[in-house]
């Protein structure tokens, strides 16, 4: 094919990108969205296989990936979709630096000159640097959120020092990287192996319930890693695609720190909720709760009129998804209106517990958003928490209070309130929650999904 | 003109575009689908399959090529792994729709 087809045939395949993106919109074009992204891709990959030789070696080693990916693909458990997308994440990190390794080993291959001009040492030093501290990031993250690492925050101090000397060390190897005359093969492995530490450093300190932000901003990274290669192999396609791709991410992860009112900085910089885990009685004051069994609040569940349920991480920890599609059906063939509340952040990643309730075949219209929801919650009889708890911390409204001016889901107005919960602990802010001391609030504590067995017995 | 235009100007051109069009398509998704997009950005990052390719596959091969073929493996699994969880999930949505009004 000659240079201008195969330009020309990226640039469908780009088109096909966006429409990938544009299906989204709705579930109902969702699919056939998806669908336009596989014919984009079957597209790019075609189209480069008539440039490129050894096509044995590449074929075989697309389908030895592709069988894995399908396997890993249908078998991933909706639960762990946060570790799944984390895994993904660092191998395109991963790809972007060997690819960029190859670029410079051989750049004519690449179409680029025999020896690498300074614009082609600047953008592989970008694809190498981004690729790589989405490589190791990705890597901690999808550590801690299959709890292979305690999701904990890591801090120690220095920490900010250590991770700037160590960018302008990774800056100060780049340099040294597009001034020499030859490739500097020294400069570049110094550069990508601080790239790499750096990727570990910057994830550590970030805890788990700031996950959803971290994940999008490698779903970012990734992106941008791609658009790098892009720019280092002159390819628009891969420039359009990864820009696509980055600033998805970015916007994912400004909604997901929005929807925590915190800063991107601060969610970046890490350590909050560091000191948590424990129920702080910050005023020595023994404060009393309520709690009840599953058989008391399937008894107050079933004489209500109207349910909102609020699930969070401790559904999907529990995978009680199921559990609860029978508890609403239970409630709905009783004549209960039955609505669930989602907060943005609630789960690990964007999205998480609309996956969820989606895999319970829960209907899409009893799902509702926090916005369309939140004025319903003071004419509601009962409100169940399932496994969250900073989300509907009423401290969101006391100045002065670390998660002051967080936007929650508003449980707290409602006539009753059951929260099922493992023990009294506090949620990933540390705070305590003044909803669980409420008159009106009952605690039900133990597993989410077996509490829940426990009501659909019940009832 | 243009063709005095350096190379990287004209990516760079490309690269800004691009991301207003990301920007404005992203704002649309709806946020019950904010997993499903995740997982189909990761699969279209997943397009860096295309520069592994070249390194497999070069006119002159050497060590380099090896380093490709890794890079296409990994990025094949993105590509595959990507679109067909994002159709698994995709489907569990669809599911829903015929009942109600969405």
């Amino acid at each position: 094919m000659s240079a201008n087809l195969v330009a020309l045939a990226y640039l469908i395949a780009s088109v096909f990108f966006i429409l990938a993106l544009k299906g989204l919109s709705s579930p109902l074009t969702a699919r056939r969205g998806n669908l336009f992204g596989m014919v984009g891709m079957a597209i790019a990959v075609v189209t480069t296989l008539t440039v490129t030789k050894n096509w044995v070696l590449i074929l075989g080693c697309i389908t030895v990936g592709g069988v894995i990916g399908a396997a890993v693909a249908r078998r991933v458990e909706m639960t762990a979709m946060p570790e799944l997308v984390a895994f993904m994440h660092s191998l395109v990190g991963l790809a972007a630096v060997f690819i960029a390794i190859a670029a410079v080993n051989n750049p004519v291959s690449f179409g680029l000159p025999a020896v690498l001009p300074m614009g082609s040492k600047l953008e592989l030093f970008l694809g190498t640097f981004i690729g790589a501290m989405t490589w190791s990031g990705s890597v901690i993250a999808f550590l801690k959120l299959s709890g292979r690492m305690s999701g904990a925050p890591i801090t120690f101090s220095g920490q900010h020092t250590v991770n700037l000397i160590l960018a302008i060390l990774m800056v100060g190897f780049g340099l040294w990287f597009f001034f020499s005359e030859t490739t500097n093969w020294t400069a570049f492995a110094g550069m990508a192996a601080i790239a790499f530490v750096l990727g570990f450093l910057i994830i550590i300190p970030i805890g788990g319930a700031d996950m959803p932000v971290v994940i999008s901003m490698l779903n970012s990274y990734s992106g941008w890693a791609a658009a790098g290669i892009g720019f280092s192999l002159g390819n628009p396609m891969l420039i359009i695609a990864g820009s696509l791709v980055g600033s998805s991410g970015a916007i994912l992860s400004y909604i997901m720190c929005k929807a925590m009112n915190r800063p991107f900085l601060s969610v970046i910089l890490g350590g909050f909720g560091s000191e948590g885990g424990t129920a702080a009685a910050d005023d020595g004051i023994q404060k009393t709760y309520r709690s009840g069994s599953a058989d008391d609040a399937a008894f107050l569940l079933g004489n209500a009129d109207s349910v909102i349920i609020v699930p969070g991480y401790g559904l999907a920890v529990a995978r009680a998804q199921h559990s609860v599609k029978e508890l609403a059906e239970k409630l709905h063939a009783k004549g209960v209106n039955v609505r669930f509340a989602i907060h943005p952040v609630a789960g690990r990643m964007p999205g998480h517990m609309n996956v969820l309730l989606a895999e319970a075949e829960i209907p899409y219209e009893q799902v509702l958003e926090m916005d369309e929801i939140n004025s319903d919650f003071s004419n509601t009889d009962v409100v169940l928490v399932l496994g969250a708890n900073d989300v509907v911390n009423p401290a969101a409204n006391v100045p002065g209070s670390p998660i002051y001016g967080m936007p929650i889901l508003d449980a707290y107005k409602a006539r009753t309130v059951m929260v099922v919960k493992r023990s009294m602990a506090a949620g990933y802010a540390g705070l305590d929650n003044d909803l669980f001391y409420m008159d009106k609030t009952m605690m039900v504590f133990g597993d989410a999904k077996k509490v829940v067995e426990g009501m659909v017995k019940a009832l | 003109m243009i063709g005095e235009v350096d190379p990287t100007i004209i990516n760079l051109t490309v690269f800004v575009l691009a991301i207003f069009v990301g920007y404005h398509v992203v704002w649309n998704v709806t946020p019950a689908l904010h997993t499903p997009l995740m997982s189909v950005t990761n699969a279209i990052s997943g397009i860096i399959l295309v520069g592994a390719m070249l390194a497999a596959g070069p006119v002159e091969s050497d060590w380099g090529v090896w380093l490709g073929a890794v890079a296409v493996t990994l990025a094949a699994i993105n590509v595959f792994g990507g679109f067909l969880v994002t159709q698994r999930m995709l489907e569990m949505f669809r599911k829903k729709d015929k009942k109600g009004s969405a």
